[in-house]
């Protein structure tokens, strides 16, 4: 069998790679390179993960690597650097101490890295108005649960009015927060068990019937739940929806026949809409954590002119049909969000009302008997 | 399923495949034999180049650089006594000894035959119960899980055999630094002292190295001779490592089992099964007198589990995109980026990829192995050398491997500080085992605990499974006991008045200095834990309690027997050792004064011409390899070391 061409590159690349790692060993260590003026694109690109390799943020990096920099002007390299620990925490304040601000140095964040600034957490030393945003990618998920609930969305929603039911959750500040809130606002009463270590192994606790309902973002719901929503074994409930143009929640592109949380809302209401402090910090964190759920930033005072250029390539690969075709698997029906818009959504959602955040520190003790 | 798996099996011999495949054991070897890469660093390496390859020669790649890292770290376990990832520290008790016995050839040679016919082994296994493991999987609850952890934590009882009270209290220890970070049931900080280091506990890899590698570092160098006391007989010692082996088939495939069943079960980490086969291989032993000092079967047992698990590691990895290990996580990723989504999906559209997973796992075990064992003698001649020359270079690959974890300057601090706690353990012979396994599975035994409770409340300890694995348990603890008591009876009765620390004839009691040290500086550790832990919500500490009772309970037992029974005062020396111990924080020290390739580099050339004694151009050389080593492995793996005020200077 014959191999085709474009493995046969890779391999050479590889094996070039190593080669030339390998021999810079003796030569690096009086070379010193980049020094260029300021707004010409880098050869060099280091691009900081704050997660473990093979992470959802860091296969999202790796995924978006090659479309920057084939893009760019003078294709150039852009090496991934995985900082994990302290869930994204460490990472995201190295950055903000060391990064370059010559443009050269790129940070993607997650709601993970996003919730601990929003909430205060003491650990957090770096704040998302020293960065820019080139790209953000936004996502969606559906909370589904048990058919021994009920048959049908609606006497599932019924019985939960009832009794409480459980929801494996990683942590009481991770990206669970808003459908915690949504499902309390609906008036469930939701036991957490906290300490699952990813929404993987929650839907193993789902799975296992040990959790009564469960959730999952997107691209996670359409590969592992569909099977078990075409077996019976799992009834959708609701998506959390998007965020639109003009900042209103609709329905889910990815799930354009389930309602969403506010049409639940309304259904149960009379039509009113939420309002309250439990509203606002649901509109918030869902904004934060899934309109905006990861984020391509750069230092603020890089040159404005480079970050034009980056979103420039961003927004032309974005168009082609090339990326589109490929992102299908990775990103679901989203289309990534360039330059200003992001901007404009992360101010709104980052700033978080002190009232507010007060008002979530005490309902989080209160019904999840957690401190933060 | 047969027509796919015999089509996989055609895939398989591809040159494309093989060529990848090849390219990834080269790989795995490479990183495997470097102490403290595992298969995270390796995964690494390798996971920029997936985008875009055809997926089954991609995962072919992946698949042999899995397979051979438990393989190839075994150098470092046996040869240095550095374990050389996570699933290879139980290698070491009596890999190790062995080297130092001047049996490294035997070790080595049944460690990979072992570890082959165990990846084998788990590859069959695999083969076919990945499409039925579903139910099996989904079978063990949290409930199950906790039991799990607990039958892990009673191989403490097993391995500090006489020494009971010692093993408890090490244990305790080990749980109490195992909850620092944060509280899964309420999101409570503990004893992190406010530092952002310790916000997620201590990592792994650096108390393994702390715990293992640093005592035995300071001990060889206090003896200044060679890793191995007698010569070794190169020509004998390995066909006698195959013939080990052989003799020892029954334990193998029982180890292969164990390893590839808990490897299956997501959530515990594959660290645990190594020390799970080791007690099995202690208890089942009839002679035990060697282990620890020595014994072949404590090599096999790990080594045919550790292999096993990697291929167990993949069926929840591939059935529900939940990895069963550090390594399977990453994979996962690779999957992800190939455009592959695990799940039902890779039984019912992508089994022939499947398959190409399974039998690479198998192949490239082989390929794996028969390199190693090629390679075995050669190294295994490095114990031969002098140990001063060798000293600084496995000081320097330490120190990177302990860089690894999070890539902070307190992964050295912390390293230090373990390895302090390691030579005062070594030095009274209290039980660094028994320390690791608590470290290990105090989040999990939390964990699970509170999620069997959540869930299931008090059902959750009547389920058939979990009273399946509590009888194992109680089977563990007392089988020995009831059948030794049996046997006394059966002769003539001698009373037995030490119930469970076993019929040690009184007076041999023996207590040093360095005991005292312990005892007190464990106690004052718990009252400071307790101290810290006192406002903490129920769920959020009653593992820290639990921690410091077992902690506090245990000492009190030793201290009473000491005082039952006639003790004989020992001399332990500890002054040099910890003078060794002072001069690696001094390292730490110039590390942030002088940055860290730097001071490696000139704390080698020192070592090397004052210390070794060696020939200038030899240490010149050395050193040189040395700072190359470190730049390029910084290049390799975009590193960033930390820096101080002249690394910036020399090396960008």
């Amino acid at each position: 069998m014959h191999i085709p061409a474009f493995i046969a590159q890779r391999k050479f690349s590889l094996g070039v790679t190593l080669a030339i790692a390998m021999s810079a060993v003796a030569i690096s260590a009086t070379v010193s390179p980049q020094a260029q003026a300021s707004t010409e694109v880098p050869s060099q690109i280091k691009w900081t993960i704050p997660f473990g390799v093979g992470g959802g943020t860091d296969v999202w990096a790796r995924f978006f690597a090659p479309w920057f920099s084939q893009n760019l002007p003078d294709n150039p390299t852009v090496v991934i650097d995985n900082v994990p620990g302290g869930g994204s925490i460490n990472g995201a304040n190295i950055f903000s101490i060391r990064a370059s601000h010559k443009g050269d140095n790129w940070i993607g964040t997650s709601a993970s890295t996003q919730y601990p600034a929003m909430l205060g957490d003491p650990r957090v030393r770096y704040d998302y108005a020293d960065w820019t945003p080139i790209l953000a990618t936004p996502t969606g998920g559906v909370v589904y649960a048990q058919p021994r609930l009920g048959e049908s969305a609606d006497e599932v929603m019924a019985s939960m009015l009832k009794s409480p039911v459980k929801l494996a959750a990683q942590s009481p500040t991770g990206v669970e927060l808003p459908v915690l809130l949504a499902l309390d606002l609906l008036g469930v009463d939701v036991d957490a068990v906290f300490g699952m270590r990813s929404r993987g192994e929650g839907r193993l606790a789902f799975e296992r019937g040990e959790a009564d309902i469960d959730f999952q973002t997107t691209s996670a719901y359409l590969s592992s739940v569909q099977p078990l929503v075409e077996a019976g074994k799992a009834i959708p409930l609701f998506s959390l929806g998007i965020l639109d143009e003009q900042g209103d929640i609709v329905r889910d592109p990815a799930f354009p026949e389930l309602p969403t949380f506010l049409e639940v809302y309304a259904s149960l209401n009379d039509n009113q809409m939420p309002t309250g402090e439990a509203y606002t910090a649901y509109r918030k964190f869902f904004a934060s954590g899934y309109t905006l759920q990861k984020l391509v930033m750069v230092p603020k005072d890089a040159p404005q002119e480079l970050i034009d250029t980056y979103r420039e390539a961003a927004r032309e690969f974005v168009a082609s049909d090339a990326f589109k075709q490929e992102a299908q698997a990775q990103l679901g029906p989203y289309e990534p969000v360039i330059g200003e818009v992001v901007q404009r959504h992360l101010d709104e959602s980052m700033d978080l009302k002190d009232s507010t955040r007060e008002w979530l520190v005490n309902w989080l003790k209160t019904e999840h008997g957690a401190s933060i | 399923m047969i027509d796919v798996m015999l089509s996989s099996l055609s895939q398989l011999f591809t040159v494309s495949h093989l060529l990848f495949m090849t390219t990834g054991v080269l790989v795995g070897l490479v990183v495997g034999i470097i102490p403290g890469l595992g298969g995270i660093a390796g995964m690494s390496l390798l996971l920029p180049f997936l985008y875009g390859m055809e997926p089954s020669v991609a995962l072919g790649m992946l698949m042999g650089l899995v397979a051979v890292i438990p393989t190839g770290d075994t150098f470092a376990s046996v040869l240095l006594g550095i374990p050389g990832s996570s699933a290879s520290q139980a290698t070491v008790v009596d890999g190790f000894s062995l080297a130092k016995r001047g049996q490294a050839a035997r070790a080595l040679s049944s460690a990979f035959l072992s570890s082959m016919l165990g990846g084998l082994l788990g590859a069959v296994v695999l083969s076919a119960f990945i499409v039925v493991a579903r139910p099996l999987v989904l079978s063990f609850s949290s409930s199950e899980l906790f039991m799990l952890t607990l039958l892990g934590l009673s191989m403490v009882a097993v391995l500090s055999g006489k020494e009971l009270f010692k093993g408890l209290a090490a244990c305790g220890l080990g749980l109490l630094v195992g909850i620092i970070g944060m509280a899964p049931a309420t999101g409570e900080f503990r004893l992190n002292f406010g530092l952002d280091y310790l916000y997620d506990g201590l990592p792994l890899v650096v108390v393994g190295l702390g715990i293992f590698a640093l005592p035995e570092i300071v001990e060889l160098l206090l003896k200044r001779g060679a890793i191995s006391e007698s010569p070794c007989r190169l020509g004998e010692g390995w066909a006698r490592g195959l013939r080990d082996v052989r003799e020892q088939k029954g334990l193998v495939a029982r180890c292969a089992a164990i390893g590839s069943l808990v490897g299956t079960i997501p959530g515990l980490a594959g660290s645990v099964v190594d020390w799970m086969t080791y007690g099995h291989a202690v208890q089942s032993a009839r002679d035990k007198s060697q282990f620890g000092k020595g014994d072949i079967r404590g090599v096999i047992a790990p080594e045919s589990a550790n292999n096993a698990c990697a291929c167990g590691a993949m069926v929840p990895t591939l059935l529900f995109g939940v990895p069963g290990s550090g390594t399977a996580a990453i994979f996962l990723g690779g999957l992800l980026l190939l455009g592959l989504q695990p799940g039902v999906g890779m039984i019912e559209t992508h089994l022939d990829l499947t398959y190409t997973i399974i039998w690479s796992l198998a192949l490239a075990n082989v390929l794996g192995a028969a390199l190693c064992l090629v390679l075995a003698r050669p190294v295994a001649s490095l114990t031969r050398v002098r140990f001063t020359i060798l000293a600084p270079v496995i000081l320097v690959l330490i120190m990177f491997a302990a860089y690894q974890s999070t890539r902070s300057v307190a992964d050295l601090v912390a390293l230090g500080a373990i390895g302090a706690m390691g030579i005062l353990f070594k030095q009274a012979g209290w039980s660094r085992p028994a320390f690791l396994i608590g470290f290990v599975l105090a989040p999990g035994a939390e964990n699970y605990f509170y999620q069997a409770v959540q869930f299931q409340g008090t059902a959750a300890f009547s389920r058939p499974g979990v009273i399946i694995i509590g009888a194992l348990i109680v089977a563990i603890l007392f089988m020995p006991m009831l059948k030794r008591t049996w046997l006394n009876r059966r002769s003539v009765a001698s009373g037995t008045d030490e119930e469970t620390s076993g019929s040690e004839p009184s007076g041999t009691n023996s207590l040093g200095r360095v005991d005292l040290v312990i005892i007190t500086g464990m106690l004052l550790l718990a009252g400071v834990a307790l101290v810290d832990t006192w406002g903490l919500s129920l769920t959020g500490g009653i593992m820290p309690w639990l921690a410091i009772g077992i902690l506090v309970l245990s000492l009190v037992c030793e201290m009473a027997r000491n005082l039952m029974h006639p003790v004989t005062w020992v001399k332990q020396t500890i002054a040099v050792q910890l003078l060794w111990i002072g001069g690696f924080f001094l390292l730490i020290g110039a590390i942030l004064a002088l940055g860290f390739v730097l001071t490696a580099t000139l704390f080698s050339l020192l070592f090397l011409l004052l210390v070794a004694r060696v020939k200038p151009w030899i240490a010149t050389g050395m050193a040189m390899c040395i700072a190359g080593f470190l730049v390029g492995m910084g290049h390799i793996l975009t590193l960033t070391y930390p820096a101080g005020v002249l690394d910036p200077l020399l090396f960008q």
